[in-house]
């Protein structure tokens, strides 16, 4: 699966941000046409922005559009320009229920037929940021194969439930555990929302910490600045790495003796437990932090 | 396409460049760049390019160039020429 921790917003009509891309460290970007650009500037961040998907054609990074909302009259005309220009995928805004994605599928089906290229070449990207959203993203989450994340944004929320964002969010609990849920049950990747004060690492930092401890495996960044602290968090600790290879050779032991369960310093280790292990140590192999021959039959034990 | 009426795009950010677009009864391009003196012909260039792209043949083309790259040179430059032909 690819890692998605850091998905860092760009706005479609700066050159100078857009041309920045291939050296930001984010392991994704989303290149904004939404609240980034204002009204009259539509149709020139539009052809910017497509202009630059072709112009860098060595892509180091997944590339995302953030197109207008599909109910917007510049939906269809942001589609028409950037999709033969080819970005990895599209993220939706305002994703309140699942007829919008499926809506955006069947367009982004009829330009792959258009493009020749394979169908569900484009992911989907729905951003949950409404209480009706947050209602229907259960089933929002699968609405559509191409779906790869469900993204929580947390600025249009907060206006939806008329209430205020605060730093230590616990307006956002509820909504973002259900976001979670949704994303996990259809078997996806999940955002959480971006922190829009640039000068407070420490506040970004609980709060990744916080969105971490709750399931997300990812962020929406605004500035490139926060793409370390979000790395840093999302990275396993030496200490977690040290356990979970402790917990596989722990069960290693167990089943040898032909158990499935084993005391480890005091701790019960099972198979929720192992799961946990090798998703830590999934992680850590991804980030290169160690190697380890990580199997199923680790895991899970000879059949 | 046709420039039918003055038009404008883009801004003097960095990277950036303003484009004034009006109709004329010739083509004429006038650039003002930060790196005129390294870059001019190939700010024309591009701008001829485009331009031909979009079958545009006449017209008065002021660019404003702040150190663009050509993505950005025919983006604007498209953009202007739509925003002047439009109904």
């Amino acid at each position: 699966m690819k890692l998605r921790r850091s998905l860092l917003y760009v706005p479609g009509n700066m050159p100078g941000m857009l041309q920045n891309i291939p050296v930001f460290e984010a392991d994704g970007v989303m290149i904004d046409l939404e609240d980034a650009v204002p009204l009259q500037e539509k149709d020139a961040a539009r052809l910017l922005t497509r202009n630059f998907l072709r112009f860098f054609q060595n892509r180091n990074k997944e590339m995302f559009v953030r197109i207008n909302p599909l109910d917007t009259p510049y939906a269809a005309s942001d589609l028409q320009e950037i999709l033969p220009a080819l970005p990895d995928g599209i993220r939706l805004p305002k994703a309140d229920n699942p007829e919008i994605v499926e809506r955006l599928d069947t367009l982004l089906t009829e330009q792959e037929e258009k493009l020749h290229l394979e169908i569900g070449y484009f992911k989907i990207i729905p951003s949950i940021e409404s209480a009706q959203g947050v209602l229907n993203c259960v089933e929002t989450a699968k609405a559509s194969s191409r779906i790869v994340a469900l993204a929580f944004g947390a600025e249009d929320y907060t206006a939806s439930m008329e209430i205020d964002r605060t730093k230590t969010g616990e307006e956002l609990f509820s909504a973002r555990t259900r976001v979670v849920w949704a994303a996990k049950a259809a078997g996806v990747q999940v955002i959480d929302t971006i922190f829009s004060d640039v000068n407070d690492m420490e506040a970004l930092r609980a709060e990744t910490v916080l969105v971490k401890r709750l399931g997300f495996t990812g962020k929406s960044l605004v500035n490139p600045r926060q793409i370390e602290v979000v790395h840093d968090v999302f990275r396993p600790t030496p200490e977690e790495i040290e356990n979970a290879v402790e917990v596989m050779e722990a069960i290693k032991r167990a089943r040898e003796m032909g158990t499935g369960v084993i005391s480890l310093r005091g701790k019960m280790v099972d198979a929720p437990v192992v799961t946990r292990a090798a998703r830590t140590l999934r992680s850590a192999i991804a980030f290169g932090m160690i190697e380890y021959a990580l199997s199923d039959e680790v895991i899970h034990g000879e059949k | 396409m046709k420039i039918q009426r003055k038009a404008s795009s883009g801004t003097m950010q960095s990277s950036d460049l303003m484009v004034v677009v009006e109709p004329s009864e010739t083509l004429q391009i006038e650039i003002e760049s930060t790196v005129k003196k390294q870059f001019e012909h190939l700010i024309r260039a591009q701008i001829t390019t485009t331009l031909e792209h979009l079958g545009v043949q006449t017209g008065r083309i002021q660019i404003s160039d702040r150190g663009a790259l050509d993505y950005a040179i025919a983006a604007r430059i498209e953009t202007a020429i739509k925003r002047s032909s439009e109904e």
